[in-house]
């Protein structure tokens, strides 16, 4: 068993304040209208406190890691 | 035995029990509100959670603009449906059954109230109307749940699913009339009709809905409706959701759900809509992008100003003043928008969009250079 992270975006919630994509460059790029697009696939163990903080500081609360256990 | 023209009126319901879901999943019945989900699976995961307090949503929404075949069903089998709506009370063991039909399909919800009123009780007792917003989102699943809960007919995020936390918290099946009334007509006589509801759309001598054997091609089903009115630039299959294809694919088409999914393709809620070919494919595309991007619930921002962007990008194509950029955004925010939404509503957009772009290429190319002479 291996742990994986995510980042996942409440879409209702989010308004798009852009903040995730200033913290976190490396996996989030906004959209045309400053929503935010995640790449696709888990999170690399380094960004994980840095994903932490996106979480954190996100102003509406919009954004969350989620855990998912894998079977190696 | 068919859907539309059996007698329709109230007799005891078959004496059916947890084995039916199996008979459904032999059935190979598949949902035609425009998901096309195995039915069978959709009742089992009710039927796992059901502690006798499940509800059963029946979903006459039909916000699709083109569709007709829900109304026409309810106005013509109301007791086929409730039916349907009792079986699966009785097998998912619910308490609860909500007919959730568009506000405005008048004769339609009459129909079904006047067959609920000849019915006897307790079976009227479980029932209760909601009268659904006319919006293309309102007959989603989690709008039908929330519309009912809170008087809200938009999406909500998912998890929970309506199977698992749906109408008062409860295990809930939300299920399209036409499939309620095919596992009617499966309970009672042991096997479905194999049939499926069409709309004929668009440039048809006779437009409407008939009822068809899923074997038959979109061009028999076309024939038995006097043809079309003049030669056809594409068919649009599958609702405002669905694919244009040209005609000479559609045409061959068997309309069964496995087949057109074999070939990539749905057809959804069952709509044919044909194109004319005097009329203007961008425009046409164009207008319908307007009209979901005025359906979008404006919950979530892709969505919201997305569908705004795409739409009004191809109007500026379509009336020959495009920007010099607007095709090669079409493209690129076709694919920014997809899975973007808490509910469908942006994909479904973005895949009718799509076809319009590959089918319909060498048209936006030249109206995007301004160029709005006609190409035969």
């Amino acid at each position: 068993m291996s742990r994986e992270f995510n980042l996942v975006v409440d879409r209702i919630t989010c308004d798009g304040r852009g903040l995730c994509a200033e913290l976190l460059p490396e996996l989030i790029r906004l959209d045309d209208w400053g929503y935010p697009i995640l790449r696709p696939g888990p999170l690399p163990e380094h960004l994980l406190p840095l994903a932490q903080r996106v979480v954190e500081d996100c102003p509406v609360l919009a954004i969350a890691l989620r855990r998912t256990e894998r079977r190696k | 035995m068919r859907l539309l023209d059996g007698p329709d009126r109230p007799a005891p319901l078959p004496n059916v029990g947890s084995g039916f879901i199996d008979a459904l999943e032999r059935a190979g019945l598949a949902g035609r509100g425009g998901a096309g989900f195995p039915t069978a699976v959709k009742w089992r995961a009710v039927a796992q959670r059901s502690r006798g307090d499940a509800v059963i949503v029946v979903n006459g929404a039909e916000g699709e603009p083109q569709s007709k075949k829900d109304r026409v069903l309810m106005s013509a089998r109301p007791h086929l449906i409730l039916d349907g709506a009792f079986i699966a009370a009785r097998v998912l063991r619910a308490r609860r059954i909500v007919l959730y039909i568009g506000e405005r399909h008048e004769a339609a919800l009459a129909s079904m109230l006047r067959a609920l009123s000849q019915r006897s009780e307790p079976e009227p007792a479980l029932v209760t109307v909601a009268a659904t917003p006319a919006r293309y989102v309102a007959g989603a699943e989690a709008a039908a749940v929330h519309f009912i809960n809170e008087g809200l007919a938009t999406p909500t995020n998912l998890p929970p699913y309506p199977f698992e936390r749906g109408v008062d918290g409860a295990p809930t099946l939300v299920q399209n009339v036409e499939t309620l009334a095919h596992a009617a007509l499966l309970a009672r006589h042991g096997q479905a009709p194999g049939t499926v509801l069409v709309t004929l759309a668009g440039g048809v001598v006779r437009p409407g809905v008939i009822e068809v054997d899923s074997e038959t091609t979109i061009g028999e089903a076309l024939s038995r409706a006097g043809g079309m009115a003049e030669s056809p630039k594409a068919v649009l299959l599958g609702g405002y959701f669905g694919s244009w294809v040209e005609p000479e694919r559609a045409l061959q088409l068997a309309i069964d759900h496995e087949s057109m999914r074999r070939h990539g393709l749905g057809l959804g809620c069952g709509v044919i809509g044909v194109l004319p070919a005097s009329r203007c494919p961008v425009c046409e595309t164009a207008g319908i992008m307007r009209y979901l991007a005025g359906e979008s619930s404006a919950q979530c921002g892709p969505c919201f100003f997305g569908l705004r962007a795409l739409a009004d990008a191809c109007t500026r194509i379509a009336d020959g003043r495009a920007n010099p950029d607007d095709l090669t955004r079409l493209q690129r925010w076709t694919a920014d928008v997809r899975g973007r939404g808490a509910c469908r509503h942006p994909d479904g957009a973005v895949i009718f969009l799509s076809s319009a772009l590959n089918l319909f290429a060498s048209e936006f190319a030249q109206h995007q250079a301004h160029d709005l002479r006609r190409t035969a």
